[in-house]
């Protein structure tokens, strides 16, 4: 097992940024399913036989409101799907796209994959780690702007390299283009 | 978004000929195009002959395996009074492969399409498109799509006004390679970790829920209604004259060191020498071709000799020792370090790896930092050798094929460019570093 988190975790330990863990821990949770969420939740739950398969959609309706998957979050889910926290955090802890802490306001991944490698990925990897400050992977850059990470393949391999900052989507970045990405984020 | 390349002359545009188009996008233009006439003709028949018909178009998956579609569809059961599922598969996540994003994002609507037909074929009131979390732009057309033809009574509990319930959802993944396993996505969508079930049973007597279940790779689905529309015949027609097992056409997934990345799509069969040189334009300027992956990172990785005499098709790429597998291309040039390249693609599987097998989660850990450490120019010869036996030891022995897959490229590395491997191990650096260096 010490080997598979050398690795970088496999999905028996997905892997998970850090940075940034002061802020939101200990705040109050505001539910999330109430008002139209609530009606979204409940349209998704007909179609599918069982509650348990709202799991994935309710998950990322959290993510999209709060920017991650607090424990508090994960209570309110398995609440609101008859499901217990735990089967709830085992089943986050097995996707790579939830967050468990705060990340970054705009989280930058980066496909490292020999498909991308061969045309250069690692130096844009690099770009982006001096330009956001960040300096290393997975690290929140102090103004808690960015979070650099590579990921594994993005099924975008004939754009090489894509990135995705939160959910765009930007294919065939090279370090040139690097600076000016980001100087569009505020 | 990147826009396609303008098709090559010597491309056959079934799948792709809308990739490009906006007004394809979407329902009035798809149907200006000729879209949804293939299920109503579909729902005028009956799951039977259907299925039939795919089965003599020759039609094969094209996630991977190249099972036979009409033969997996014969294993549904229409009527045994139990509810059905198809479930397609649109995980896309084998590196080198993202034609499936392609046909998403350019044409929705041929994906529902087949869904639609494929649902009914098997007996099944729901269909779910299993999307992989990343394809934020896929998913938004996709289910842009579905509200357009459920709003238009194309879909719904009143399919094209027969009374027939056909529902098509789309399902957002959220992060992890090995939901694309056809079990694993099961289990995924069923709002469970992605671990791979051990078969038997098989999806078409217990799939997702609990319920007979047909799984289908996006290209395969979206291959059905031109196989309705225009017949058997003229799927079967579109081989090698010499070879009847392999029918239609096939999109490719091109990426790396070459000229014109994209996708193209060819009959089966299409000499791939002429592909990569003249569809794809051969290498970047100044390099030359070293290696060829042409199935996506799972299949063993071709030397030049053997990739230019190979045919594209099922048996072609075995018979020239790999394998068709997604079609994903992965070109890689001579200033390209070998050893490198498959120590990454071994880190992708000990990434990847669900960690459910010993053989699985301890072989691809092992081998990455094995593979790494010849690449830091720290390995000695007795690692290759380590190497082949932790191969060996992950072939054949677990829940699903991601193990296998991981020794894979590692065993046609050690096999076809040992000189590179030796290089680091003698020189106790990596020549292509040093070089670059210089
Ligand atoms: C590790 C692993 C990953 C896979 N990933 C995909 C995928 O991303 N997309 C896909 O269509 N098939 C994938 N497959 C193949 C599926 O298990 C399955 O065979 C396929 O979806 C069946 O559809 P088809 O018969 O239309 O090809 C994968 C298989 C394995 C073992
Ligand atoms: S072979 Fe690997 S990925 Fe497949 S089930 Fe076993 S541990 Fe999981
Ligand atoms: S390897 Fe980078 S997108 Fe596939």
């Amino acid at each position: 097992m010490a080997m598979s988190k050398e690795m970088g975790g496999t999905h028996a330990e997905s892997h998970d940024t850090h940075g940034g863990a002061e802020h939101a821990h200990g705040e109050p949770h505001e539910p999330v399913f109430v008002g139209e969420r609530r009606k979204q939740l409940d349209e998704l739950l007909t179609r599918y036989p069982t509650k348990m398969a709202v799991l994935l959609p309710a998950l990322w309706m959290v993510q999209e409101d709060r920017g991650w998957v607090s424990e508090a979050g994960m209570a309110e889910v398995a609440e609101v799907l008859s499901l217990t926290p735990a089967y709830v955090k085992g089943v986050v802890t097995f996707y790579t796209m939830y967050h468990q802490h705060p990340v970054g306001k705009h989280f930058i991944q980066v496909c490292t994959t020999s498909p991308c490698n061969v045309c250069g990925a690692e130096d844009v990897v690099h770009a982006f780690l001096e330009h956001t400050k960040c300096g290393e992977l997975g690290v929140t850059s102090e103004d808690g702007k960015f979070t650099v990470i590579e990921v594994e393949c993005l099924g975008a391999c004939g754009f090489a390299t894509p990135v995705m900052i939160n959910s765009d989507f930007i294919e065939s970045v090279t370090p040139e283009k690097v600076p000016d990405l980001l100087s569009k984020l505020t | 978004m990147g826009y396609p390349h303008a098709p090559h002359p010597r491309e056959t545009t079934v799948l792709s000929k809308y990739f490009g188009d906006r007004d394809a996008i979407g329902l009035d233009g798809w149907r200006k195009r000729g879209g949804y006439v293939a299920f109503e003709k579909a729902l005028g028949m009956t799951p039977a002959e259907i299925v039939g018909v795919v089965k003599d178009s020759g039609l094969r998956g094209r996630g991977g395996a190249g099972f036979p579609t009409g033969l997996k569809w014969s294993f549904m059961k229409p009527g045994d009074g139990k509810p059905h599922y198809l479930c397609c598969n649109a995980d896309e996540s084998e590196p080198g492969t993202f034609k499936d994003r392609e046909i998403m994002r350019w044409t929705p609507h041929a994906l529902i399409e087949g869904c639609a037909i494929g649902a009914y074929a098997i007996g099944a009131e729901t269909a779910y498109i299993y999307i992989r979390g990343e394809f934020t732009e896929p998913l938004e057309r996709m289910e842009a799509a579905v509200r357009e033809a459920r709003a238009a009574g194309v879909i719904g509990p009143n399919a094209m006004g027969t009374g027939k319930r056909v529902d098509v959802w789309v399902h957002k993944g959220a992060g992890a390679y090995i939901c694309g396993e056809e079990t694993a996505l099961m289990n995924s969508l069923e709002g469970r970790r992605g671990n791979p079930r051990i078969k038997p049973p098989f999806p078409a007597v217990a799939g997702v829920f609990g319920q007979p279940t047909t799984i289908n790779n996006v290209e395969t689905l979206a291959a059905v209604p031109h196989i309705l529309n225009n017949g058997a015949e003229w799927y079967k027609k579109m081989a090698r004259a010499d070879n009847p097992k392999s029918t239609g056409t096939k999109l490719w997934s091109v990426c790396g060191n070459i000229a014109r990345p994209g996708n193209y799509e060819v009959e089966m069969g299409f000499p791939f020498k002429d592909f990569l040189y003249d569809l794809c334009g051969g290498p970047p300027p100044g390099r030359k071709f070293k290696a060829v992956i042409p199935g996506g990172s799972s299949v063993p990785i071709m030397n030049m000799e053997e990739a230019e005499a190979a045919l594209m098709d099922y048996e072609g790429m075995v018979a020239k020792g790999s394998m068709l597998g997604s079609a994903g291309c992965i070109v890689i040039d001579d200033a390209q370090c070998m050893v490198k390249q498959i120590a990454r693609l071994a880190r992708f599987y000990a990434h990847e790896s669900c960690a459910q097998c010993t053989q699985c989660r301890e072989g691809t850990a092992w081998a990455t930092k094995i593979m790494e450490r010849i690449e830091a120019g720290e390995g000695t010869m007795a690692d290759l050798d380590t190497l082949l036996e932790i191969g060996d030891n992950m072939t054949g022995k677990t829940i699903c094929v991601l193990s296998d897959s991981c020794a894979v490229p590692i065993a046609s590395g050690i096999q076809k460019w040992r000189d590179e491997f030796e290089a680091h191990i003698k020189g106790k650096r990596c020549p292509f570093r040093a070089a670059a260096a210089a």
